[in-house]
């Protein structure tokens, strides 16, 4: 596929019906990966379809996001918050309440089961922050796979909590030096480890991107906080909100936030990229609003890259969102214009991070500081009788150190 | 044309009863100029076709050493343009033996694919691998590599079925290569008793000669896939021997081509006295 230059989209009628058989999102996704992961990824694809219609599956699931992860997630209304800025009311989807301290248990509570019903016997992860590795440690303890853990080095160095946490859990971390040493490089190594042992491993990859079926099957995993959301929101104000707002990395939180709503037409979708220090330092990892499409561990979506097309290493503040990539369908999305993406900078999200803890007795992640940072201009545009839900997707006590230190204080 | 090179090579081999030696190097591993003069050496030292890296930032297949090799052209500057320079320039001393470009798609969709299968051509290329395009997302590749006359050669694995392979074997000319082992480039060692089977199989399904490669390091292990296969590939043990050829000052060019010279002789000499397969 040429990478489209000129994208000339055409606005579909239904958003939710994709990807089409080819795993894509219009231009996006697909499935480049090596020969010998092909049939692991057909077997994969057919796995998950089964066990999506399967309703003994769906239930099982359903069971453990009860009573283990502890769904639904609160619909919380930040009055002081929503006061401080003076615009349209503001509620935080509070997936940082979930077991693991953030949106990642949820994806990983469906594929563990897919894995079991697959027969696999070993799990591999990459993680960013640390909170998919935490996740997905956290499943495998609980049914006691083997479980080993790709993270960039620089990673490991900054997360040190959360390493601490999945070696708790039993969970082997490996750290990564290749390359930026970075969540794409952990990410490069996992797909190393699975075309090595593909006869008894599974990949648990954490984010809506990779190769068909991960964007779609992490998509469907997550989908269950739009849902709630959606349900919640009615509930609580009789009608749908003006604008759903998350932070954007790989994009799962996003994409599980957005997912339900595509087709609501008077609902606003914004999702923020990680600006760094800044868009215009090169020094960011804002797939979207600072690079162009290509093709990247198993699917064609908007990167960071050269001229020549070599990856680039992203900057940010947030682990989690430190990937030069972004799930297709949210580059679809920005092509065919039904969601927009912005960006903040790693200070607005420093900002944004201590306001939230001052005003609501929240600690955000670093990553949903980031969708926080971009509230004022958005409860400005919805206006006051507005209503904007947001995706608190992760706890922040994983950050203090890293927040401390950009604070110029010791801990 | 090009594809006529390859063509012609492997019936040459087959006239001769024996299987080609394929080396494997990165462009501009350590740099350009090195490259180019380890590529001109290639064929006197025994090379019967010569794969050729194009380095990208990300190559999630290899194993360490291609990874470092790619690391250490990027940082001389290498590109894709640049690997295509040194290409033509190979070409302008060697018109018989084929030059095969392995990498990565991202580097193809940036410089775009018909402009990438043109200028491939005009530089002499014969064939192109692209380790990440499997046939589901190879259409457009395929497209143009054939208007470019150029060979578009498939991957096949041990975790391809004979379904699979009825897949992988459409729309692949020249020849198919068998990655020998489930894994990334120079780890595990390939068993020429395993492989055996599969390159019948590939063989069978293809119509087409199969090569072989990831971890074939030694002369040994090479005569013995010469015995079982059309061709044997090694590519982590050159580019080691490039990197240990750099940390100890030594001669980089003299010391790969003595490494293929070995290789060579092992590979050619591996069905002496023996019926042709």
């Amino acid at each position: 596929m040429n990478a489209p230059s000129n994208p000339s989209p055409v606005r579909p009628n239904d958003y939710s019906a994709y990807p089409d058989a080819n795993g894509r999102f219009g231009d996006y996704g697909g499935q480049y990966v090596p020969e010998t992961l092909m049939p692991l990824v057909h077997d994969l694809d057919a796995a998950y379809s089964a066990a999506k219609a399967d309703e003994g599956f769906q239930a099982e699931l359903a069971g453990f996001l009860t009573h283990y992860v502890g769904r639904p997630s609160p619909l919380y209304f930040a009055e002081r918050l929503t006061a401080h800025y003076g615009g349209a009311k503001i509620y935080l989807k509070r997936e940082e309440l979930n077991h693991t301290g953030s949106h990642k248990i949820n994806n990983c509570m469906g594929q563990i089961l897919l894995a079991r019903r697959m027969g696999k016997t070993r799990i591999i992860a990459e993680t960013g922050a640390g909170q998919h590795g935490v996740a997905t440690a956290t499943v495998c303890a609980r049914f006691g796979l083997p479980c080993v853990v790709y993270m960039g080095a620089v990673d490991v160095e900054r997360q040190k909590p959360n390493v601490f946490r999945m070696n708790l859990l039993g969970a082997e971390v490996r750290p990564v030096t290749s390359g930026s040493a970075t969540l794409k490089d952990a990410m490069n190594e996992a797909l190393r480890d699975w075309v090595t042992n593909v006869h008894d491993t599974y990949y648990l990859i954490g984010s809506a991107a990779g190769m068909h079926p991960y964007p779609v099957m992490v998509r469907d995993f997550q989908a269950i906080i739009g849902r709630e959301a959606r349900e919640q929101i009615l509930e609580a104000e009789g009608r749908l909100p003006d604008a759903v707002v998350a932070c954007v990395g790989g994009g799962s939180n996003a994409i599980g936030l957005f997912h339900p709503f595509l087709n609501d037409a008077e609902v606003k979708i914004f999702g923020v990229e990680a600006a760094g220090e800044g868009l215009d330092t090169g020094r960011h990892a804002a797939a979207i609003n600072g690079g162009r499409p290509g093709v990247l561990h198993g699917n064609m979506t908007y990167l960071l890259q050269d001229r020549e097309g070599q990856i680039e290493e992203a900057h940010s503040i947030s682990a989690g969102l430190d990937y030069p990539g972004i799930g297709p369908e949210h580059a679809w999305l920005h092509d065919v214009g039904r969601a927009t993406y912005l960006s903040a900078t790693d200070t607005e999200s420093l900002e944004a991070y201590s306001l939230l803890a001052k005003l609501e007795g929240i600690l955000p992640a670093i990553e949903s500081a980031h969708a926080l940072a971009r509230l004022p201009e958005i409860t400005k545009e919805v206006g006051k009788d507005g209503i904007v839900v947001l995706n608190l997707s992760g706890r922040g006590d994983k950050d203090v150190a890293a927040v401390a230190a950009h604070l110029g204080m010791e801990i | 044309m090009s594809k006529a090179r390859i063509d012609a090579r492997f019936a040459a081999l087959k006239a001769e009863g024996r299987a080609a030696f394929v080396a494997y190097v990165m462009a501009g591993d350590p740099d350009a100029a090195t490259a180019a003069k380890i590529l001109a050496g290639l064929p006197a030292a025994g090379a019967d076709l010569i794969e050729l890296g194009f380095p990208f930032s990300d190559p999630m297949a290899e194993g360490p050493p291609i990874q470092r090799a790619a690391q250490r052209a990027l940082k001389n500057g290498m590109t894709l343009q640049g690997t295509l320079d040194l290409a033509r320039g190979f070409r302008a001393g060697d018109v018989t033996t084929p030059l095969i470009l392995m990498g990565y798609m991202n580097l193809i969709v940036t410089c775009g694919i018909e402009a990438f299968a043109r200028d491939a051509a005009d530089a002499g290329v014969d064939g192109v691998i692209v380790v990440d395009c499997p046939p589901e997302e190879a259409g457009p590749l395929a497209d143009a590599l054939d208007a470019a006359q150029v060979s578009l050669i498939r991957l096949a694995t041990p975790t391809s079925d004979d379904l699979r392979l009825k897949t992988i074997v459409r729309r692949t000319s020249g020849f198919v290569y068998y990655v020998s082992v489930a894994g990334v480039t120079g780890v595990k060692e390939a068993d020429a008793a395993e492989v055996a089977p599969h390159v019948a199989r590939v063989r069978a399904a293809s119509g087409l000669p199969v090569a072989v490669g990831f971890g074939i390091k030694t002369p040994e292990r090479a005569a013995a896939i010469a015995r079982v296969a059309d061709a044997v590939v090694v590519g982590s043990a050159l580019v080691d021997e490039i990197a240990e050829a750099v940390e100890m000052n030594e001669d980089v060019t003299q010391r790969v081509l003595s490494k293929v010279s070995s290789l060579a002789k092992a590979v050619r000499s591996a069905r002496v006295g023996q019926t042709t397969v």
